[in-house]
Order: structure tokens, then C-alpha cells, then sequence
């Protein structure tokens, strides 16, 4: 049977480098998913407040579109996607009074009480296709090219939907290093990119992303490898603000996880979308000789 | 600075309040001041989570208030993980945001966001930032 994917907003548009290379990727490791063919934004940030039940609402839904179907597994792209369905699904398991009031709520679906399993596509590459079968699909391996894991939040807190340990991770070290890469460990890798502050304080978020690729480009860094369109946003399209404000600024090439993953299992460059990302993401890649030309 | 704390100036419906809607106890809180040295926003922030902590469990809230605290803090839950005494002060803060946004009041104005910066910015940040700051 396949696997429910749920895109989310964002990669349907502005993060369609994150969608169409994942696709292109799955389909090249035989990882069979069919996109939900209803589904709702998922509210981007889990309800924090214990009276706010709505906010549970919408990504509940998308879990029973997921059940009604059969599909015991949902994967997902977007961390902050992941973090917000993962979560409500933990509610929905666990706490008997919110699941009942939640249930009663939506009294024209189904009753739900977690049933579904909740992933990100990095976790079900290490848990379930196994890093050693992704390494003999590999056709560009990303020989020579040094990357940084850029963990962010989402994938790490709280620890309930954790995909590794909050402060020592090595799920995307891992998921590098089988792509061939040279992987650079680097101390802001599981810290904030400022998040929403970008319209709340967005000097602020520029700030804290300035941290972050320099610690990166410190430890010797050529780009960075992340997992959410936010952090892309904050690291690498407004990353011409930062190199502006901070004198010694370098840049750095952002990547999506799925474009290294889709270029190094053979994928055509054009597919993975590189003009969504900064010009020196398919620099790099065409420097390294793992794709041949940069795509127009 | 020295504050005098009295009945007269714990404002214990403030305090009770962030309490029902964060869901936590603050005053497990024993001051050790982990979330201050974890969080990634710190040094804007007009007061660290560990004095916020100390200053709610006293019940200043005009000191709460008038610092921009939560309105700086960006859910990242690094505090909330590191906290040894389990405390979630990402849901505190949300708490704090939550009893001024309820009064209708919006810290930012999605009407003032410039065309261009819509254009470019991705869903999850317009959905989640709306949030977090819009009541
Ligand atoms: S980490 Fe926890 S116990 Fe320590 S100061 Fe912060 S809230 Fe208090
Ligand atoms: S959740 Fe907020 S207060 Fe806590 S560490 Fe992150 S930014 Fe700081």
C-alpha cells in the first residue's frame, strides 16, 4: 500500500524546490506515495495554549483524511508540518479529555484517537529504507563537497515528536554522510533561525541567521542542508540582508535535504528547482562536478 | 532594581491566569537559569525567561508587561527541553502572548507588511507569525 504524503502550503508554491525534488527523489528509491487528495493547512505552529483546542482542529483533519483512507502512515516534507501533525497526534493519543472534547467537536468525522503514524521523509530513511540501501542507489555521490546539517527546531522539540535527540543529533549527519558528502559538525546546528520573528522582530531573525551561517562558514562550511522553507527563508533568500549588514559575511549556498539527495541519486538538476534557490546552490554542485551544468 | 513585592502589588489573577493557560506550575521554577543561557534570542530580550520566571512567580505583571519578552521569543523550545524541572516556559510565553492578544490587541498590523515581502515570504511564516503576534 502506499504512504499518505501531505505537502502543506508552502510547497505547493514557494517551496516547490523542497516537493518536486523529494518526489523525483522517492520515486527514484521506489518509495511509493500518493499526495492526500484532501487536505487542509496544518496551522504551521502546534496550539501552545491549553484552553486553544481549535488550533488542534486542522491538522486533526488531515489525519482523519489520512485514516479514512486505510494509510496507517503519513509522510511529510516540511518540518514545521511534521512538528504541528506530529504533535496533535500525541494529544490525540494520549490525553483521553482533549481527544474526547476534540472528537465531539468535529462530530461529522470519524472519531480519531491517533491512530496514524506521523513521519518526515528523513526519518523514514533511516528507520525504514535503511541507510545502506540509499548508499547503492547513489549515481553522484557528493563527493568533496563539505555540508553542514541545519537541524533547526521543528525536527528536535519538544521531545515527544523528536526524530533524534534534542542536543546531540545525528540524523542528518548521518543522512550527509550517505550521500557522500563531507559533513561539518557545527554548534548552531539545532539552534533558532528567528522563525515567524521575521515579521514580529526581523532585525532580530537576522541577527540569530547571521550566527548560524557563520558558525557554519567558521567551521569550514561550503553550504548548508535544511529541511524547512522558513529557515530557507530566513537563511537563504534573506541572506542578502545579512551579507549587506555584516561586515565579513560570507555566502553560503542553502539546500533543501532532497535536492542533495535527489542530485546524488541522479535526478535531473532541473527538476530539483534551483532557481528558487540562491545562484550559488547549483554553483557549487556544478563546481563539484556532481551535476554537470548549472540548469538555466 | 529594587522591587517591593506586598499583596498590594502581586497581581495574582495575572499570574493564576498564566497558569491555567500555559498549564504549567511556575513555581517549580527554582531559578538556576538554564533557559536564560539556552535561548537563542537572549540577548534581545528586555528580560531572560529565568527573571520572567522569577518576576511571575511574584506576580509582576506590568514588569511583564512592559518587556517584550515573549513578543521576541520564537517557540523554538530550546528552554522548555533544557529546564530540569520540566517546566514549558515556550507554553508560558504563548501564555503571556495570549492575555494580550485576547484583549483584541494585534502586535503587529498584517495590513503594514510591505507587497514585495508578501510575495516572497513562504505560507509558514505569514500563518505562523499571524499566530503568534495577531489576535
Ligand atoms: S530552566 Fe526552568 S528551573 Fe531553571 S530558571 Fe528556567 S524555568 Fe526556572
Ligand atoms: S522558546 Fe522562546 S524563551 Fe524559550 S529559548 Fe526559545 S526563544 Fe527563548
Amino acid at each position: 500500500m502506499s504512504i499518505a504524503y501531505y505537502p502543506g502550503c508552502t510547497l505547493k508554491t514557494k517551496g516547490k524546490n523542497l516537493e518536486k525534488s523529494a518526489l523525483a527523489a522517492m520515486e527514484v528509491l521506489g518509495i511509493d506515495v500518493e499526495e492526500l487528495p484532501r487536505w487542509n493547512c496544518c496551522g504551521a505552529v502546534y496550539s501552545l495554549a491549553d484552553d486553544d483546542l481549535i488550533h488542534v482542529v486542522a491538522p486533526v483533519r488531515d489525519l482523519v483524511r489520512v485514516a479514512e483512507r486505510g494509510q496507517d502512515t503519513v509522510i511529510t516534507l516540511c518540518s514545521m508540518c511534521y512538528n504541528t501533525l506530529a504533535r496533535a497526534n500525541d494529544l490525540m493519543k494520549n490525553d483521553e479529555e482533549k481527544r474526547k472534547t476534540i472528537n465531539d467537536f468535529m462530530d461529522e468525522e470519524p472519531d480519531y484517537s491517533g491512530e496514524v503514524r506521523v513521519v518526515h521523509l528523513l526519518d523514514y530513511l533511516r528507520d525504514e529504507y535503511g541507510w545502506d540501501k540509499l548508499k547503492e542507489k547513489l549515481k553522484s555521490p557528493l563527493n568533496g563537497m563539505k555540508v553542514a546539517p541545519y537541524y533547526g527546531c521543528t525536527l528536535l522539540r519538544p521531545k515527544e515528536v523528536a526524530l533524534d535527540h534534542p542536543d546531540r543529533p545525528v540524523l542528518m549527519h548521518e543522512f550527509l554522510e550517505t550521500l557522500g558528502a563531507d559533513v561539518v559538525d557545527f554548534p548552531n546546528a539545532m539552534e533558532c533561525c528567528g522563525s515567524y520573528q521575521v515579521l514580529g522582530n526581523p532585525d532580530a531573525a537576522v541577527e540569530v541567521s547571521h550566527e548560524i551561517l557563520s558558525g557554519a562558514a567558521e567551521k569550514g562550511a561550503e553550504a548548508l542542508a535544511l529541511t524547512c522553507p522558513l529557515c530557507d527563508f530566513n537563511l537563504g533568500k534573506r541572506q542578502d540582508i545579512i551579507l549587506e549588514k555584516y561586515e565579513g559575511a560570507s555566502e553560503v549556498p542553502i539546500y533543501y535535504f532532497t535536492q542533495l539527495l535527489a542530485v546524488a541519486l541522479g535526478v535531473a538538476p532541473e527538476e530539483c528547482h534551483f532557481e528558487l534557490n540562491r545562484d550559488s546552490a547549483a554553483q557549487l554542485l556544478k563546481d563539484k562536478n556532481i551535476i554537470s551544468a548549472v540548469p538555466a | 532594581m529594587i522591587r517591593k513585592i506586598s499583596p498590594r502589588t502581586i497581581n495574582d489573577d495575572f499570574r493564576r491566569k498564566v497558569k491555567e493557560i500555559s498549564g504549567q506550575d511556575i513555581q517549580q521554577c527554582f531559578q538556576c537559569g538554564t533557559c536564560s543561557a539556552s535561548c537563542p534570542m537572549g540577548r534581545m530580550l528586555d528580560l531572560l525567561p529565568r527573571k520572567l520566571m522569577s518576576l511571575l512567580q511574584f506576580g509582576q505583571s506590568d514588569a511583564i508587561a512592559a518587556a517584550n519578552t515573549a513578543w521576541v521569543c520564537a517557540s523554538c523550545h530550546t528552554c522548555m527541553v533544557r529546564c530540569p524541572r520540566g517546566i514549558d516556559i515556550t507554553k508560558v510565553m504563548e501564555a503571556i502572548r495570549q492575555l494580550t492578544l485576547r484583549q483584541n490587541i494585534n502586535r503587529i498590523n498584517p495590513s503594514e507588511i510591505p507587497a514585495e515581502e508578501v510575495n516572497d515570504m513562504p505560507q509558514i511564516a505569514m500563518v505562523s507569525g499571524f499566530r503568534k503576534l495577531t489576535s
